[in-house]
C-alpha cells in the first residue's frame, strides 16, 4: 500500500499508507491525521482537507480541476503554488512516498 | 460543566460522533457513550445518494472514522441498540436489549425517518425509500437488473438518485407533486435550468403530478398517476421528504415542535439534555431565526456548539448554513438561507452552464445558490457570515469581484 506523510507546522510528522484509490483526505481521516478537517467528506465543497505539497512531488500529480482552483482561492491559510485540496489526490503507486504539508489551521 | 461528566449521545450518525470527537479532542475526560440504533460504525450519508450507488464508493470508505479512531477517543459504542425511553428525574436512558444508563449530559443527535408514499403499494418489494446505508444497498442491489426507475419525489436525493441512474444507462422518470423541481428550496430560475439538464439527459419529468399507487404488474410494478397514466418500473425510488425523530424527548416531555426546541446553546427545556443535528430545532443567532436544517455543515457546526455548552464555555450558535448536491457535472452550492426573500438576482448565465442566484430581502443578501461556481458559493459564505450585503447591481455583474467586498484581514 501506497504510504503519504503528513507534516504540521511544528515538524511532527505523520506517515500512513493508504489503499490505492483512496485520496489523500480519507486517508488522514482514517488515521486520525488531526490537521484535516474534511467537512463534505470529499465533495470539493468545503476547502477544509486543504494541504500544501512537498516541492519534490509537485511534477509528479493530477493537475487541478476549475472547481479545485476556486475552492483554494478560500483556505482558511492563503494558498501558495503548491497548494491542493487533498481530498482531490487519488493515491497510486505513483505517489508512494508522497509528502504533504498541514496549514497552520482549516476553518 | 464538567470535563467528568457522564455523557451519553444518543444517535451515532454525523452529529453524535462529531460531538464525541470535539469533546474528546478539547479535554472531556469523563465517559462518553455513543449509542445508536443501526448496527453500521458511524458514516455518511450524502454519498448514498452520489457514489456510492453509483458503486464508486465501498461501505468501508463511507464510515466516518474506522474502529480503531473511535477506540482511540474511548468511546464506548453501542450499536445495533435502540434507546425506548429517557427517564429524566432518575437520570438515566433505556436501552432495547434492558440495559439502562446514567447520565449527567444526555445528547440527543437521532435525525430524521423518511416520510413513506402516503399511497397504496408503497410496502410492495422493489418500492425503496432511500435514508440509511442499508436502504441504498437494497436499491444499489436492485438497480443493476432494473430497466426502468420511476422517481418519486423531485427533491434532491430523488433528482441525484435519477442522475445516477442515466448514468447507468437506466430509463428514468421523475414525478413530482408541485409545479417544479426541487420547490421547496431553490428559485424557479434554479428549477428550469436542472429541469432542462435532466430532460437533456433524457429523464422524463411529470410536474404537477400525484401517484395514486403502485401495484404488481407481472415481474414488474406499475405507477398509477392522477392523470391517468400508469408508468411500468423494475425498480421504485421514493423520496418525499423526511421527518424528525423527536418520540423520545416528547415521550419525556421535553419541549418539541416540528423538532427538538433547543436554544443557542443547543440546550433543551431540560438543562441536563440538549439536541443536534437534524432534529434539532434550534436557534441561529447570526440569522436571528429558529428552524431545522437537514445538512452536513449544520450537523458538524452543531455538534461542536453543543461539546462548548458541555465543557462549560458556551457560544452562541452563529454559523452561515451551508449545503450541496451533486447532479451529473452539475455541482449545486447553497449558502444562507432564502426564506423571507422578496426578490431574486440572476448573476451569470444559466445556458453556459454556471451561474449564481442572489435572494434578497429588500437591499440585504440572505443567500445564494451557485451552480459550478465554487469560488461564488465560497466568497457568498465569507460575505454573509461578516454581515457584508452585495448590492444587486453588482451581485448581477458577473464581472465584478466579490472579494473585492470582503473586510480586510
Ligand atoms: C441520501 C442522502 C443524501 C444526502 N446528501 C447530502 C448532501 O449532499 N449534503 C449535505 O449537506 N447533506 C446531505 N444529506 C443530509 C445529511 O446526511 C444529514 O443532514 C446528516 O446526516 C444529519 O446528521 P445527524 O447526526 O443529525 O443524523 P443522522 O446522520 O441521520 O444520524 C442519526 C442516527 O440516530 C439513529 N437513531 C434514531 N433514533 C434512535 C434511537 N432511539 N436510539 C438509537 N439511535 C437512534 C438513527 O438510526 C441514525 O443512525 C443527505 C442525506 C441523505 C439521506
Ligand atoms: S473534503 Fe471538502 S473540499 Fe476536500
Amino acid at each position: 500500500m501506497p504510504n503519504v506523510s503528513f507534516v504540521a507546522p511544528d515538524g511532527a510528522t505523520i506517515t500512513v499508507d493508504i489503499p490505492n484509490g483512496w485520496s489523500v483526505m480519507e486517508g488522514a481521516v482514517k488515521h486520525g491525521v488531526a490537521g484535516i478537517l474534511a467537512e463534505c467528506g470529499g465533495a470539493c465543497a468545503c476547502a477544509t482537507c486543504h494541504v500544501f505539497v512537498d516541492p519534490a512531488w509537485l511534477g509528479r500529480l493530477q493537475p487541478r480541476e476549475a472547481g479545485e482552483d476556486d475552492l483554494l482561492e478560500c483556505t482558511a491559510v492563503e494558498r501558495a503554488p503548491n497548494s491542493r485540496l487533498s481530498c482531490q489526490l487519488r493515491v497510486s503507486s505513483a505517489l508512494d512516498g508522497l509528502v504533504v504539508h498541514l496549514p497552520e489551521r482549516q476553518a | 460543566m464538567s470535563v467528568t461528566h457522564r455523557i451519553v449521545v444518543v444517535g451515532a450518525g454525523q452529529a453524535g460522533l462529531q460531538l464525541c470527537e470535539t469533546l474528546r479532542r478539547s479535554g472531556h475526560t469523563g465517559p462518553l457513550v455513543l449509542v445508536g440504533d443501526e448496527p453500521h460504525l458511524p458514516y455518511q450519508r450524502p454519498p448514498l445518494s452520489k457514489k456510492f450507488l453509483t458503486g464508486e464508493l465501498d461501505a468501508v470508505r463511507l464510515a466516518l472514522r474506522p474502529a480503531e479512531q473511535l477506540a482511540k477517543l474511548d468511546v464506548a459504542l453501542k450499536l445495533g441498540t435502540a434507546v425506548l425511553a429517557i427517564h429524566r428525574d432518575a437520570h438515566e436512558v433505556a436501552l432495547a436489549d434492558g440495559e439502562r444508563l446514567g447520565y449527567d449530559r444526555l445528547v440527543l443527535a437521532t435525525g430524521t425517518r423518511v416520510r413513506r408514499l402516503p399511497a397504496p403499494g408503497a410496502a410492495l418489494d422493489g418500492v425503496c425509500h432511500l435514508r440509511g446505508l442499508d436502504d441504498a444497498q437494497a436499491i444499489r442491489d436492485r438497480l443493476g437488473a432494473a430497466r426502468r426507475l420511476v422517481v418519486i419525489g423531485g427533491g434532491f436525493i430523488g433528482l441525484e438518485v435519477a442522475a445516477v441512474a442515466r448514468g447507468l444507462g437506466k430509463d428514468v422518470t421523475i414525478v413530482e407533486a408541485q409545479n417544479r423541481l426541487m420547490p421547496r428550496v431553490v428559485a424557479p430560475l434554479v428549477s428550469e435550468h436542472y429541469a432542462r439538464v435532466h430532460a437533456g439527459h433524457g429523464v422524463h419529468i411529470h410536474l404537477n403530478t400525484q401517484v395514486e399507487g403502485i401495484v404488481r404488474a407481472g415481474e414488474a410494478l406499475a405507477v398509477a398517476l392522477d392523470d391517468g397514466a400508469s408508468l411500468p418500473a423494475d425498480l421504485v425510488v421514493v423520496g418525499i421528504g423526511v421527518v424528525p425523530n423527536v418520540e423520545l424527548a416528547r415521550e419525556a416531555g421535553l419541549h418539541c415542535e416540528n423538532g427538538i426546541v433547543v436554544d443557542e446553546y443547543a440546550q433543551s427545556s431540560d438543562p441536563a439534555v440538549l439536541a443536534i443535528g437534524d432534529v434539532a430545532w434550534h436557534r441561529n443567532v447570526l440569522l436571528g431565526t429558529s428552524h431545522r436544517l437537514e445538512s452536513v455543515q449544520h450537523a458538524v457546526d452543531q455538534a461542536k456548539n453543543a461539546a462548548a455548552t458541555l465543557l462549560g464555555k458556551p457560544v452562541p450558535y452563529a454559523p452561515v448554513p451551508w449545503f450541496w448536491s451533486d447532479q451529473y457535472d452539475l455541482k449545486l452550492q447553497m449558502a444562507g438561507i432564502n426564506r423571507g426573500h422578496d426578490s431574486v438576482v440572476l448573476r451569470g448565465t444559466p445556458d453556459s452552464g454556471a451561474f449564481s442566484v442572489c435572494y434578497y430581502e429588500g437591499t440585504r443578501l440572505l443567500a445564494m445558490d451557485s451552480i459550478n461556481q465554487p469560488l461564488d458559493h465560497m466568497l457568498a459564505r465569507k460575505l454573509l457570515a461578516a454581515g457584508v450585503t452585495v448590492p444587486p447591481t453588482a451581485a448581477a455583474d458577473p464581472e465584478f469581484e466579490l472579494k473585492t467586498l470582503l473586510p480586510a484581514g
